[in-house]
């Protein structure tokens, strides 16, 4: 992959003024200071120490980093004014691919490979949600509960930093709120006192082929033989979702209804990815492997999943193991991989949206709706564009906006998850998000 | 094959280069001291606060140029032979042209001031006056910026990012108020305050002082104030940059003087962009143009003329943008800075101090001529053609949601604004017809 080079940068952040960094406020230092002592407790329950009293540890660890991100993050409303703040970023080694994103990259990175293949290797850390899963789902924890409990508190930690920074754009507030909420009620709440309540485990947000599993045989099967009509209901919700609710929602609000509103990929790279979204590659070679390599996931899901049902049908008679080789392949290769390690682990090096622009097949179909059946487009307002640029360098997505906007010619592409940030970093009030008539979409100038 | 050379690679001069490729397949050659490759001049603010960097400032990607055969030379252009339709660079390289286009753009004014050429004093125009701004504000414990236009504000803008203590020096009554009606001045005069900015309105600069190494020290202001300060940003306005055709017979005033085709005195050579002075600019025109808009304006408008398609420079319904600070400004039409005979202005203004709209409208037929808007946005094909069509002001209110371009959630003003227009004109009252959204969008 072609990365955006970034001139000069470190020496640009050597020769910066020293007074530059020097405003932090007592508050933020103390903040900091309270989420690096969670973040040592946490790595001390690594150790073990924790296992005797868990709920502490989990306080201590957990509890104290939430805090203590929330003191660092919400006085910020006081200091700085609201408006665009993006003061800084490319001097920044964390946000412009410096030592430190590559240091960040790299944990992440590890993090979801123990998590995915050596879960063992974190089971102090398992123990420690055991008393909140044992609240929620009246049992005790495993790794994905684990995972769950990070990635939530994550997405409503620097949710929080999101409404915070972008508290001028009544859009940029309703958007981050719905995603913290459909995170915390509909990916972790709800699935985990279904679990409590021996029902199957299910997420109402996330259809196929994002969860390929929902409309696969095995699903089906599985939620038949629960006992009671949940499981027919949620069988009827994965396909309503996928052949109703996508095109028709998509149709009137394009694919950002789900990718910036609703789904948990979108939620991460909205809140914990904000920091990285200038990361991504605006080049157009970029443009062209992000297209041959999502359609090949949606192909490969959708053949996947044909073949389980042929399968299926056949009984496994005639296609023997390959339909069972195929899922197993997608779900190491796509769902582990592709989707975790690179999608999440890649944030600081190639930005917030790896996986929903290379990957994800629910974005391929949400996508070609978009482009063609849609009434979605960003307006751009006649021939204001100054061509700064910054609508292309805060697109998370990796589309060379300004390429549209300052030929006068609407944007209607299909990776646009409508996150509406270049519409906010314009400071020439050029792009607007927009549902209208489709004819005349594109407006061609 | 004709070769037409393009002196200056900013947005007039590659307007006209890629709109002459799309037409034709001659060759073009641009030539540039400044930069390898075409920037956006308005993003330079942006590099210093770190908002982006130099790479994302180009709108287009390097390998763009060898695609569209453009060919590209980085040098200063010493002198014009029009006779021999030459074109000498100072590195004694020689360039042959069928036509050219003198696209150089502006300079700095700088008008006389003691002191003017320390160091630790410059403009802000350039990618290099950048660089030097970055060198020049290392390790400084005050700025002093002189002269209140739209490079003043960036200026300050800029070094506010960098928490440097800025002193801003402006001529005017309140800020901008050349162009800018009074309230609209105060407005934008109060929220410079607002983010620390010490302001001082009436207020001149008499000398720059320089210390032991000949390096600035202090500035001395009209009103007999001396300010310790160890950076001056002069940003009094530009000048067109006529250096490239001194000495040649291709006349020059102020700026490179043209008609309305651009055309210059001599046949063949062409000037766009904020170096053009026009010789006769039609009414409520004015002779030179320095706005990223009217430069590729004046490049689309050449282009036509250069594959023989002779066009005159129109540039249409006036608008133009800008953002000071937090809050963005955009007009259409034409709002004088103060009320002309004839006209009459509705403002509304709110009460945060955060957005307002000002509209000019005829005081015999009531038809809008022009806009002002802050902390608003509106959409310029919806405002233009009320301005073409002549609507009138009662139309425009009673249709306002039509022209909003704000996104989507956002508080919307235009029952405050009818609202305050209704209760100064209570003969007739109006009423709001028209929500915002491309549903109601007309034209």
């Amino acid at each position: 992959m072609q990365l955006v080079p970034i001139n000069g940068s470190a020496e640009i952040s050597m020769s910066l003024s020293q007074n530059a960094y020097r405003d932090m406020s007592l508050s933020m230092k103390a903040g900091l200071g309270v989420f690096g002592f969670g973040l040592l407790m946490l790595f001390v329950s690594l150790t073990g120490a924790s296992n005797d009293s868990p709920a502490l540890f989990f306080f201590l660890s957990f509890g104290l980093s939430v805090i203590g991100g929330l003191i660092y993050i919400v006085p910020q409303i006081k200091k700085y004014r609201a408006g665009i703040r993006n003061n800084h970023i490319f001097f920044s080694s964390v946000m412009s691919r410096g030592a430190s994103a590559w240091i960040i990259g790299i944990l992440f990175t590890g993090f979801y490979i123990v998590l995915y293949w050596f879960p063992e290797l974190i089971s102090n850390w398992i123990r420690l949600v055991d008393p909140l899963s044992l609240i929620l789902r009246g049992k005790s924890a495993d790794q994905w509960f684990l995972y769950g409990t990070f990635y939530t508190l994550a997405v409503l930690v620097m949710g929080t930093r999101m409404i915070v920074k972008y508290r001028h754009s009544r859009y940029q507030i309703l958007r981050t709120s719905s995603v913290m909420f459909f995170q915390l009620g509909f990916a972790f709440i709800i699935p985990s006192l279904l679990e409590m309540l021996n029902q199957p485990g299910f997420y109402f947000t996330y259809f196929w082929p994002l969860r390929p599993y929902s409309l696969w045989p095995s699903d089906f099967q599985n939620l038949l033989a629960h006992p009671g009509g949940l499981g027919i209901f949620m069988i009827f919700w994965g396909i309503i979702m996928t052949f109703v609710a996508t095109p028709v929602l998509t149709y009137f609000f394009g694919k950002r209804w789900y990718c910036s509103w609703v789904c948990g990929c979108g939620g991460l790279a909205e809140t914990l990815g904000d920091p990285f979204r200038q990361l991504s590659d605006k080049s157009l070679k970029a443009w062209k492997i992000e297209r041959i390599l999502i359609h090949s996931v949606l192909v490969f899901v959708t053949v996947t999943t044909s073949l389980l049902w042929l399968n299926s049908y056949f009984g496994g008679t005639i296609l023997g193991n390959l339909s069972g080789n195929f899922a197993s392949w997608y779900g190491f290769l796509i769902g582990s991989v592709f989707s975790g390690v690179i999608g999440t682990g890649f944030y600081p090096i190639m930005g917030s949206r790896v996986w929903c622009r290379f990957g994800c097949p629910m974005a391929a179909i949400l996508g070609i709706i978009q482009k063609y059946f849609s009434r979605f487009r960003i307006t751009t307002n006649g021939g204001q564009c100054i061509s700064c640029g910054n609508c292309s360098t805060y697109c998370e997505m990796g589309i060379d906006v300004r390429a549209y906007a300052q030929r006068g010619e609407n944007i209607v592409r299909a990776s646009c998850v409508g996150c509406g940030v270049c519409s906010a970093v314009c400071p020439r009030g050029v792009l607007n998000l927009e549902n209208g008539p489709s004819e005349k979409r594109y407006h061609l100038p | 094959m004709s070769h037409l050379v393009i002196i200056g690679n900013g947005i007039a001069g590659i307007t006209t280069a890629r709109n002459v490729r799309k037409r034709s397949d001659r060759k073009i050659t641009i030539i540039s001291g400044e930069t390898g490759h075409f920037f956006s001049r308005t993003a330079l603010m942006y590099i210093y606060m770190g908002h982006m960097t130099y790479e994302h400032t180009k709108p287009y990607e390097d390998w763009f140029w060898e695609k569209n055969n453009l060919t590209l030379i980085k040098g200063f252009v010493q002198s014009i032979n029009t006779d021999e339709q030459i074109v000498r660079l100072n590195d004694g390289q020689l360039i042959h042209y069928d036509m050219l286009v003198i696209a150089s753009g502006s300079k700095s004014n700088k008008f006389g001031w003691p002191g003017q050429d320390l160091e630790g004093v410059q403009g802000l125009y350039s990618k290099p006056d950048l660089d030097l701004m970055e060198r020049n504000t290392k390790n400084i414990r005050r700025a002093v910026i002189v002269g209140g236009g739209l490079i003043g504000i960036e200026m300050a803008e800029m070094l506010n990012s960098r928490k440097i203590p800025v002193t801003f020096l402006v001529r005017e009554t309140f800020y901008w108020d050349n162009i800018l009606p009074k309230e609209e001045a105060q407005l934008i005069g109060n929220h410079i305050i607002e983010h620390g900015i010490d302001l001082r309105l009436s207020t001149e600069l008499k000398e720059i002082v320089p210390d032991f190494n000949g390096r600035v020290s202090s500035v001395i202001t009209s009103q007999g104030e001396e300010i310790s300060c160890q950076f001056v940003g002069l940003t009094a306005g530009v000048s067109p940059n006529i250096d490239v055709v001194k000495n040649s017979k291709i006349e020059a005033n102020r700026g490179v003087l043209v008609n309305e085709f651009l055309e210059t005195n001599i046949t063949n050579v062409y000037a766009a962009g904020d170096c053009v002075e026009f010789r006769t600019p039609k009414p409520r025109h004015p002779k030179i143009e320095q706005l990223w808009y009217t430069g590729r304006m004046h490049g689309e408008a050449l282009a036509k003329t250069i594959c023989g398609e002779r066009t005159a420079y129109e540039r249409g319904i006036w608008f133009n943008s800008a953002k000071f600070f937090d809050i963005e400004y955009q007009t259409y039409g034409y709002v004088s800075n103060v009320p002309l005979e004839g006209e009459q202005s509705f403002y509304w203004q709110h009460p945060n101090g955060k957005h307002a709209i000002r509209i000019v409208y005829s005081a015999n037929d009531y038809s809008v001529i022009g806009f002002n808007l802050f902390g608003i946005r509106f959409r310029q094909k919806v405002c233009e053609h009320w301005i073409r069509e002549k609507s009138s002001i009662e139309y425009v209110l009673e249709n306002l949601g039509e022209a909003n371009f704000d996104p989507e959630f956002f508080i919307q003003f235009e029952k405050s604004i009818v609202g305050l227009f209704n209760e100064q004109n209570p003969q007739k009252p109006i009423a709001l017809k028209k929500r915002r959204g491309l549903a109601s969008v007309a034209v």
